[in-house]
């Protein structure tokens, strides 16, 4: 059975699938989507931190310029597509404060600020005191902090659920299947098999095909070995807690906190809602919530800001980051012609949404990747580019 | 190395440096580590990962061919040990287990009680047993009479990097153990495991020193480094320690300088 035929179709429509699609088919080209619940997968559990500066990591310092360009893009980014759906998108220029609860804690945020400092990014060391009055439902115990207002939030669900209309508006056509199969014709990847739903068995045709399947993305039958993404699921578990109105605003800005040598963090949103989170588990694509992950976030939580006891606790879940082998997406043409890849984004797939639509768009309609998502390639992680480093070690 | 190997109950390892992979900011970045430590057996903490899963931890110690200690970090009761000690030689088929039972997550410092019951359980059921444990001297001896493998002190609490803060306690652990002594938990620099091995230890346990460093890669090699240079020192016996200078040239043979009768 054949059904259609396409110039992109884009495995997976979670944001960095629905993204793609959406600048792909704004450039001009024929997208079509597969997934059987376009607008899922991470985007549900995660906070929406866009936190370029406040998450910075030894090491990371190559992915900290596309999370830069990215979190720069936002606002243009959230201004065209709220314009496009008439939907809000939870977008929220707060602002972002991280602390330290002990003197171990203070240590650490003080090594993370001189990293800042080295890497030319704002933000500026408060006392304890300081960061109470910023606020004021913060525990006395808090010995210090860093505040980076360039550090922004955005609410994924309403992201991802624009991005489903402006795909929609824009002309991409949804599969609402699971891809089954990529179908291989010659050297080149020609398309997808779907595996259920109304047009079980179709075969869709493309001239290219875009695996954005986030944690599941190397695991589409078909694909040959040397080129299957890799990517493996870390799970994160997330709680959503409701801010009464007596009690609001309870946070102002996103928090962040090292606590006792564990890592939190907190995402008030305008609407109530406050998103506490996340554990970071190697558990394959379990995704029960445990005992242990709410118990570990509500106790640091709770030191950190003894209130929250106070508030109702509305949901828990846990999702899957999509993590590739050194934490940074691979983006862009495999060793298969017409297979791309979308995907690995880690923890930063939110942040990284507007960059990656820009990327994807143009590498499908030139060929030929940015300069400045070249260190993304996905052939890094091939069994030739690690021979070739071995030679220059 | 060949004459000088790491003996652990039936098995012989040349490389003297234990790494564990907690807290590794990515695989690519732990796995060009333990390369660069040159480890021969890495811990896996049971409790945090799923064996079955592809693309893991353990895929990377498989791909260099790293042995798997796995660990029961994480557990408080010597019955959770017991547990989880079972399910990963059902899971990753090896009766090796590096036993943790902490008593309290502030400090993290094992547990004595719940761990000699622990021990004593899991050597009766077959294992190989290496005791994450106190620096004393005492329970050592115990851990050792109930049949573990090895003595796994302390030398200060997990992660601080706050190095071997009771020497004396590891050279009498060391004195008198017949099963390796090796040093788990507190190292921060070469020059600790270096003093670890000074004072006798058989090996070196570290993870945090590596993974947390700003440049993990080169801490790992600088900690092969530093446990093979104090195995080398603690072979070759160090000089004992004097109070006063004592000339290292031999004073024979030199130019006489009387200022009575210059000599040019």
């Amino acid at each position: 059975m054949r059904s259609s035929h396409t110039d992109v179709l884009v495995v997976g429509g979670g944001i960095i699938g629905l993204v793609t699609a959406w600048r792909a088919a704004q450039r001009g080209l024929g997208v079509a989507v597969v997934d059987p619940e376009p607008g899922g997968g991470a985007a549900l559990v995660a906070a929406g931190m866009l936190a370029a500066v406040s998450e910075l990591d030894h090491g990371e310092q190559t992915l900290l310029g596309l999370n830069i360009a990215s979190a720069r893009l936002y606002p243009d980014f959230v201004a065209e597509l709220e314009s496009v759906t008439g939907r809000d998108t939870g977008y929220r220029a707060c602002g972002t404060l991280a602390v330290a609860l002990d003197s171990d804690d203070r240590a650490q945020l003080r090594e993370l600020h001189a990293l800042q400092r080295r890497s030319g990014l704002e933000s500026e060391w408060l006392t304890g005191r300081e960061c109470r009055r910023l606020e004021p439902m913060l525990a006395p115990g808090v010995r210090g902090g860093l505040r980076v207002d360039g550090d922004h939030q955005i609410d994924p669900r309403r992201l991802a659920a624009a991005l489903v209309t402006a795909c929609e508006r824009a002309g991409v056509v949804f599969h609402r299947a699971w891809a089954g199969r990529l179908r291989v014709v010659g050297d080149r990847a020609a398309g997808v098999t779907l595996a259920g739903g109304p047009e079980r068995g179709a075969e869709l045709d493309a001239g290219q095909v875009v695996i954005a399947g986030g944690s599941l993305s190397g695991r589409l039958a078909g694909v040959p070995d040397d080129v299957v993404a890799p990517v493996r699921p870390v799970k994160g578990q997330v709680l959503r807690l409701t801010v009464p109105r007596p009690y609001a605003p309870f946070l102002s800005r996103t928090l962040r906190a090292e606590v006792r040598g564990s890592h939190i963090y907190l995402v008030p949103r305008e609407n109530g809602e406050l998103v506490l989170g996340a554990t970071s588990e190697e558990l394959g694509w379990d995704t029960t919530v445990t005992a242990g992950g709410v118990y570990e976030l509500l106790r640091d939580a709770h030191e950190l800001l003894p209130g929250i006891t106070e508030l109702p606790l509305t949901e828990t879940r846990a999702g899957l980051r999509p993590t590739s082998p050194d934490n940074a997406p691979l983006l862009g043409p495999t060793a298969l012609p017409g297979l791309h890849l979308a995907t690995g984004h880690h923890r930063n797939g939110v942040l990284l949404t507007p960059v990656t639509g820009r990327v994807m768009a143009t590498v499908l309609t030139t060929g030929e990747l940015p300069d400045d998502a070249r260190p993304f390639a996905p052939g890094r992680f091939s069994p030739a580019a690690s021979a070739r480093l071995e030679q220059h070690a | 190395m060949s004459d000088d190997r790491l003996v652990i109950g039936d098995s012989v390892l040349d490389s003297r440096l234990i790494m564990g992979t907690g807290g590794a900011p990515s695989l690519d970045v732990l796995e060009r580590s333990l390369i660069a430590s040159g480890t021969e057996l890495t811990t896996v903490a049971m409790r945090r990962l799923d064996p079955t899963v592809q693309g893991s931890v353990l895929s990377v110690l498989d791909r260099l061919g790293i042995r798997v200690l796995p660990n029961t970090a994480g557990c408080f009761t010597a019955g959770e040990a017991v547990l989880t000690a079972r399910l990963a030689r059902e899971a990753l088929g090896t009766d090796w287990i590096k036993l943790e039972v902490v008593a309290d997550e502030r400090t993290l410092l094992p547990d004595p009680i719940e761990l000699l019951d622990a021990a004593e359980t899991l050597v009766d059921d077959g294992f190989t047993v290496l005791p994450y444990t106190n620096d004393d001297p005492v329970l050592a001896r115990k851990l050792e009479d109930v049949g573990c493998a090895a003595i796994m002190p302390l030398g200060s609490p997990i992660g601080s990097g706050l190095g071997i803060r009771n020497p004396h306690n590891f050279q009498l652990i060391t004195d008198h153990a017949r099963v390796p002594v090796i040093l788990d938990a507190g190292a921060g620099t070469a020059s600790d495991a270096a003093l670890a091995m000074e004072l006798g230890c058989a090996a070196v346990m570290l993870a945090s020193a590596v993974t947390r460093a700003q440049e993990p890669v080169l801490m790992a090699e600088a900690m092969r480094h530093a446990v093979e240079a104090g195995r080398l020192a603690h072979r070759a016996g160090r000089i004992p320690r004097r109070h006063f200078a004592d000339a290292s040239s031999p004073t024979e043979g030199r130019a006489m300088l009387d200022p009575e009768r210059p000599a040019f």
